[in-house]
């Protein structure tokens, strides 16, 4: 099922154009990575995308409506935006930071109730993280934060998530985590979006891969098929070559450095 | 560890309750608390009280006012101070940001410079805060395409930068004698002209102002994600920003029109509260109000029982805020990361 559709989609800010012609699908239950470099327009795209710029030319279509027709509480309810995990944060406890992912539900002048709570530690508890219900965010390690910021995005109960380079200035071990739990939150049928550096976690994670490039739309397609070695040369500027592991389920990307080919 | 509200909010309001009936004993005319729990009882029960008329005139006439005036200007300039942190994500943040206590500056000075009557040097004071503001946040929503909180600050700096060289002139040709005292006086803060008839016009605007603060409590949280995250969440920012300014700024402009520039107090006691009640801003508010009542009226008891002079409250909120605002920079983890 499709949750989101673009279609001619020109992306920038005010007067500045970034990005032009983007056609771009999201269905339920897949995990869509953006790669490439810097500058190449996927944060104004993922901005775009959240309704939190304006699209400068084309239509953003979000289950059958234009992404324009709805307020800020009806789209906060259909997609959930994870950023990076800073720490410019007063220091809420974590169940407090996760209710925040409420408001939309929450009335005007309310405060989260009984269900609320119970909402907030359904989400927490979905990703394995019940245990830092009353600890303070400010003091819990990135991967944490990282997957506290997960569970306030689930806690607003969106049917796509859009996630700001998830797993950026987190350590090996929490990268691996949090990709797991994007994998399984596909798995239960959840739409995400995330942008990334690292081709291999497109390769782990990815059920199809987004090549952007000067603004453009390179490639679209399941990892294996577009993220290849001419496709990170063309993006990157840089020799690499593409590996299938001897699993044959997985491919990663070294750096090529003028070894000879890889003859496994 | 999660502590009760009731401990939170019930140990500063016991605190407050203990400094209003010390402020009631001492100064240059001291009360002895037999005699005034004597004329708190007349007052409750409408009997005789028993104790000299001259007493009686010193509870009520002299001491309730400067004491309903100090415990009202300090939990609106701290629930103002709050209010403003975390709308502006920034601890260091202090009601004035946004050029109110300039603006009421000006407008206060003009009025002495003037000649008119103390209750119009209030209004124009009152007009001068809520102006500068306006003009301020005017400029900030022209301003599209740019981050809105920083546009605002950066007006808000450029505001107050304006606003006090226009102080400065007014200075300049004010009457030395009579005039610049009295103007000096006012810009250091002091609780020792007002009137319960002040405390008439400034109690209705300040009710006003927290009705929106208390209404939309919980959503302050939210704000201080920023804009960006906010606006994912679901909420209409520019509608919640509007009102926290609005609310927070009535609440500064009538508490600076009847008390004069009190720096200090709301940028150290939100500190002080959030180190107490945590950052949640549906518990902060009430906190930072407690404590900033308490607070006020424990350094204008001190402004006026410590030398035979009284000394300006700006003055000694200074001298105790500056210290203890470093000291929590340097020791407090908690407070921001």
């Amino acid at each position: 099922m499709t949750i989101l559709e673009a279609a001619k989609l020109d992306i920038g800010y005010r007067k500045t154009k970034i990005g032009r012609d983007i056609d771009l699908d999201i269905r339920a239950g897949e995990v869509l990575c953006l790669l490439g470099p810097n500058g190449g327009g996927k944060t104004t795209l993922m901005k775009t995308l959240l309704g939190l710029l304006p699209a400068l030319g084309g239509t953003i279509t979000l289950q059958g409506r234009a992404i324009g027709d709805y307020s800020r509480a009806e789209l906060a309810k259909i997609v959930g935006y994870v950023p990076q995990a800073g720490t410019n944060f007063f220091p809420f406890n974590v169940i407090d930071v996760v209710l925040m992912g409420r408001v939309a539900h929450i009335g005007l002048f309310a405060s989260p109730g009984k269900k609320d709570v119970a909402a907030a530690e359904a989400a927490l508890a979905s990703l394995g993280m019940g245990h830092l219900r009353d600890r303070i965010y400010t003091e819990i390690s990135g991967g944490e934060r990282q997957l506290v910021l997960i569970a306030r995005a689930l806690a607003q109960e969106p049917k796509l998530l859009v996630m700001d380079e998830p797993t950026a200035s987190l350590d090996f071990g929490n990268q691996l985590r949090v990709l797991d739990q994007i994998t399984a939150l596909a798995k239960r049928g959840m739409a995400v979006v995330l942008s990334t550096h690292d081709p291999d976690h497109v390769f782990l994670c990815g059920d199809r891969a987004a090549l952007l490039r000067d603004g453009r739309l390179v490639a679209l397609g399941p990892p294996i098929e577009v993220v290849t070695e001419a496709a990170l040369a063309a993006l990157y500027g840089v020799d690499v070559e593409v590996v299938e592991l001897p699993d044959h389920q997985t491919h990663t990307a070294v750096p090529a450095r003028g070894r000879k080919p890889f003859a496994g | 560890m999660k502590r009760s509200l009731a401990v939170d909010i019930g140990l500063p309001f016991g605190l407050l309750v203990l400094l209003c009936v010390v402020s009631f004993a001492v100064g240059q005319f001291p009360v002895s608390p037999h005699d005034l729990f004597a004329v708190l009882w007349a007052k409750i029960s409408g009997g005789a009280s028993g104790v000299p008329a001259a007493v009686d005139a010193v509870v009520w006439r002299i001491r309730l006012p400067r004491i309903a005036a100090a415990v009202l200007v300090g939990a609106a300039l701290s629930g103002a101070g709050s209010t403003y942190q975390g709308l502006f994500r920034n601890p260091l943040v202090s009601p004035d940001i946004l050029g109110v206590a300039a603006g009421a500056g000006l407008g206060a000075v003009l009025g002495i410079f003037l000649s008119v009557s103390i209750l119009a040097v209030e209004l124009l004071a009152f007009v001068g805060g809520l102006g500068a503001v306006a003009i301020v946040y005017l400029i900030g929503t022209a301003m599209k395409g740019r981050d809105p909180i920083l546009v605002l600050v950066l007006a808000g700096v450029a505001m107050g930068t304006l606003l006090g060289a226009a102080i400065a002139l007014v200075k300049v040709f004010a009457d030395p004698y009579n005039q610049l005292p009295a103007i000096t006086f006012w810009l250091l803060g002091s609780l020792t002209a007002v009137t319960l008839p002040d405390l008439d016009a400034a109690v209705p605007a300040i009710i006003i102002g927290l009705v929106p603060l208390f209404l939309l409590r919980w959503r302050m949280n939210v704000m201080t994600l920023g804009e960006e995250e906010a606006k994912s969440l679901g909420v209409n920012t520019s509608f919640l920003r509007f009102m926290f300014i609005a609310g927070a700024t009535l609440i500064t402009s009538a508490a600076v029109s009847i008390a004069g520039i009190i720096g200090w107090i709301g940028l150290i006691i939100p500190h002080v509260a959030r180190l107490v009640a945590g950052p949640e801003f549906s518990r902060l508010l009430p906190v930072s109000m407690l404590f900033g009542a308490a607070y006020l009226l424990l350094v204008d008891t001190l402004a006026r029982t410590m030398a035979t002079v009284e000394i300006p409250i700006g003055v000694l909120t200074a001298f105790i805020g500056a210290p203890f605002f470093l000291w929590l920079l340097a020791s407090s983890r908690r407070g921001w990361q």
